[in-house]
């Protein structure tokens, strides 16, 4: 290859030449468009799939459902129906805590929400009490400087009547008041 | 150039909508019987590569949750085309061909059903003078049959035949979504659905997915005992503006096919993606092909058309005919875009 | 390894029992034009048509910026018609979100007088009078905002 001439790149690559629109009298003289707007709509009948379904089914039910891995043995909520470690079907049902451990959090001092949540906040990752993957809740009712890494925590459900098959179901997470989980025993979860 | 060859394949049953499964559960188990078939630990595969399209379920970064399927934790060597599965092949095979991997796992799926999939498709036109038209993917392919019909090309009589041939071809293929047809005056006596296409004439729409072992040289006759060796691949586009184009022909089809040398021997069966009856004998020309070759015995898209997966799905059923020893070298061709816009093109032969 | 049944999904329901809900996915894209597509944009609003000149000197409209043979750029902005002939049409009933009109109507691509390669839009027409040689005229929104919808659609010339 190294005899071969250079590759000549077509002029314009590399910025857009100037166009000529002389020959048009009736543009050459008035501000030019410059962006067009082309919104799209779509419309889609969406499912959650199966494992999903029996997790939301679940969660409808004030309970909070995984799925295990056969090969690892861990388990995952929410369930997508296959170990992303195996590869395989999780086809075990496990019924988890309402309870959880913090194993990571941060403390939001910008309003991202639009006014939705009060700022500071805290959002957190929350290992399930039964569970191998941590999920994403708000921590409250505790001055955010307190929140820490180990927190012992319960999940602050809407009331009965308010219930539907939505993750939203938990408002947000609060100290449950056991004793901090050490270090130790959470390092396989950060 | 190394030696590649497709040594294990599998499909899903393809239906109008698989309706209660999300996109991972529909393509895990194909992923799986493929891995199974041939007999390389599913941990073991040096390169995987899928592709999909998030427009067709609505699902951003869909291709994200399926690599669940693949055991993708802790981190593998993979990538992604939003293109059908073939080019998912293709750089697959360029993977191979550098020496970077001996083996790898190719999948694609499409799950159209939960959206209006002639409309959806319309954003794959150009943005600007175009798409926001919102003309759906049928009116394309029949303004290219009107061009088609008008320059002898094909006739409605004879578009309808091939409806006809292709739907009771598919009687034998256990995947296959139509298996049967109409008789043609039955056929031809039916509505249009956009002048002059009508039902028959379209692709059905259709959930479904499939995934390919490849392997090289000694690899591949260890998990196979007949590979199906990828000879010759090439993919070639042409332009994207459907006004540039003379639309009764493809030539990039003309310049895959030779330069994956369709022409080196004998071709005893193509599978095509044809998506509509009338491009079935545009892509029969452009590959120079004859009435000796036995075209679409699957079925092809016409009898199910799962997309970014039916591109692919013609090296599969190529490759199960060559494994199986029925024949020993066929093509097969693959499109992306509309009206036979983007091409590829692949020759496989078995041994002995 | 053969710790699955093949060929079917693991995680199988009955239809009744998985849950849907509608999905609704908008983007409220805005495109830059760039200055080639720009212009044609401009002279839209302005009620004109325009092509670009091609490397063999064709006129290529509506204008791209390079050239489809060469892949040169291209800068000459020239008018063209806004009159031309029907090369292929297509009929339209199955009327969708967002298209032209609500009621049946042709899909075509029109060479305009000066142009040499054609547009592709719709036509406002019956399907009696649509066919391959009919000469069609653009029409413009009466009130244009340099849009797409600028350009309405083009109709039956006479």
């Amino acid at each position: 290859m190294s005899d071969s001439a250079p590759i000549e790149l077509p002029e314009g690559l590399w910025s857009q030449p100037a166009v000529d629109t002389s020959a048009v009298d009736s543009i050459t003289d008035v501000e030019s468009v410059q962006l067009i707007t082309t919104p799209a709509k779509f419309v889609y009948d969406y499912t959650p799939g199966v494992a999903r379904t029996r997790f939301l089914r679940a969660i409808e039910q004030k309970r909070l459902v995984g799925q295990r891995c056969p090969e690892t043995q861990k388990v995952y909520i929410p369930p997508a129906g296959v170990s992303p470690v195996s590869g395989l079907p999780t086809l075990e049902e496990v019924e988890l805590g309402l309870d959880g451990t913090v194993v990571s959090y941060c403390i939001v001092n910008l309003d991202f929400t639009g006014n939705a949540q009060e700022i500071p906040y805290v959002s957190a990752l929350i290992l399930v009490d039964g569970s191998d993957i941590p999920i994403y809740g708000l921590v409250r009712e505790i001055a955010p400087e307190d929140v820490h890494f180990g927190l012992r925590l319960k999940s602050v459900w809407v009331e009965p009547e308010e219930m539907t098959t939505s993750f939203e179901n938990i408002k947000w997470w609060a100290p449950n008041g056991e004793p901090d989980v050490p270090k130790s025993e959470l390092a396989d979860y950060v | 150039m190394r030696d590649v060859a497709i040594i294990a394949t599998a499909q899903s049953k393809h239906v109008r909508a698989a309706s209660t499964l999300n996109e991972v559960e529909l393509i895990q188990p194909v992923i799986h019987e493929a891995i199974e078939q041939s007999g390389i630990g599913r941990h073991d595969f040096d390169f995987t590569c899928s592709g999909s399209s998030d427009y067709l379920a609505g699902q951003p970064f869909s291709f994200v949750m399926t690599l669940d399927a693949v055991a993708a934790w802790p981190p593998i060597a993979e990538s992604h085309v939003e293109m059908d599965g073939a080019w998912a092949l293709y750089e697959a095979w360029v993977k191979i061909q550098t020496g970077q991997a001996d083996t790898a796992l190719v999948y694609s799926y499409g799950k159209s059903s939960p959206g209006d999939l002639p409309r959806v498709l319309s954003r794959m036109m150009d943005p600007y003078y175009e798409a926001p038209l919102w003309p759906t993917s049928i009116d394309f392919a029949a303004l290219q049959a009107r061009v088609a019909i008008a320059d002898g090309v094909t006739s409605e009589a004879q578009m309808a035949e091939i409806a006809n041939r292709s739907r009771n071809a598919a009687a034998s293929n256990p995947f296959a979504q139509l298996t049967s047809s109409p008789e043609v005056a039955d056929l031809l006596s039916s509505e249009y659905l956009a002048e002059p296409l009508r039902k028959h004439d379209c692709a059905p729409i259709t959930d479904g997915g499939v995934a390919v072992i490849l392997a090289a040289g000694d690899k591949a006759r260890e998990h196979c005992t007949r590979p199906a060796w990828i000879r010759g691949i090439d993919h070639r586009a042409d332009g994207h503006h459907i006004n540039f184009r003379n639309l009764c022909v493809a030539p990039s089809i003309g310049i895959a096919a030779e330069k994956a040398g369709v022409g080196m021997g004998p071709v005893e069966v193509a599978e095509l993606h044809a998506c509509f009856t009338h491009q079935e004998p545009i892509i029969k020309a452009a590959l120079g092909l004859d009435e000796s070759t036995v075209v679409n015995p699957s079925g092809g898209p016409l009898a199910a058309n799962p997309m970014m997966a039916a591109g692919l799905i013609r090296l599969v059923e190529v490759a199960n005919r060559i494994h199986s020893g029925e024949v020993s070298r066929g093509v097969a061709h693959a499109t992306g875009g509309h009206a036979l816009q983007h091409n590829l093109v692949a020759v496989l032969e078995g041994e002995g | 390894m053969s710790d699955q049944p093949t060929g079917q999904a693991a995680n199988q329901a009955a239809d009744d029992d998985v849950l849907r809900a509608p999905l609704l996915l908008e983007y409220p894209f805005r495109r830059t034009t760039g200055p080639v597509i720009g212009a044609y944009f401009t002279a839209l609003r302005e009620g004109h048509l325009v092509g670009i000149l091609d490397d063999s000197g064709r006129v290529i409209c509506p204008p791209v910026e390079y050239d489809p043979q060469s892949g040169k750029s291209l800068t000459k902005i020239v008018p063209v018609s806004s009159e031309g002939e029907v090369v292929h049409w297509t009929w339209n009933s199955m009327i969708r979100e967002g298209q032209p009109f609500d009621h049946p109507f042709a899909w075509a691509l029109i060479k305009l007088d000066g142009a040499d390669t054609p547009i592709y839009h719709a036509v406002d027409a019956s399907h009696e009078q649509m066919s391959a040689g009919m000469r069609v005229r653009a029409r413009f929104a009466l009130e244009r905002r340099g849009e797409v919808s600028d350009l309405e659609c083009f109709e039956p010339a006479n």
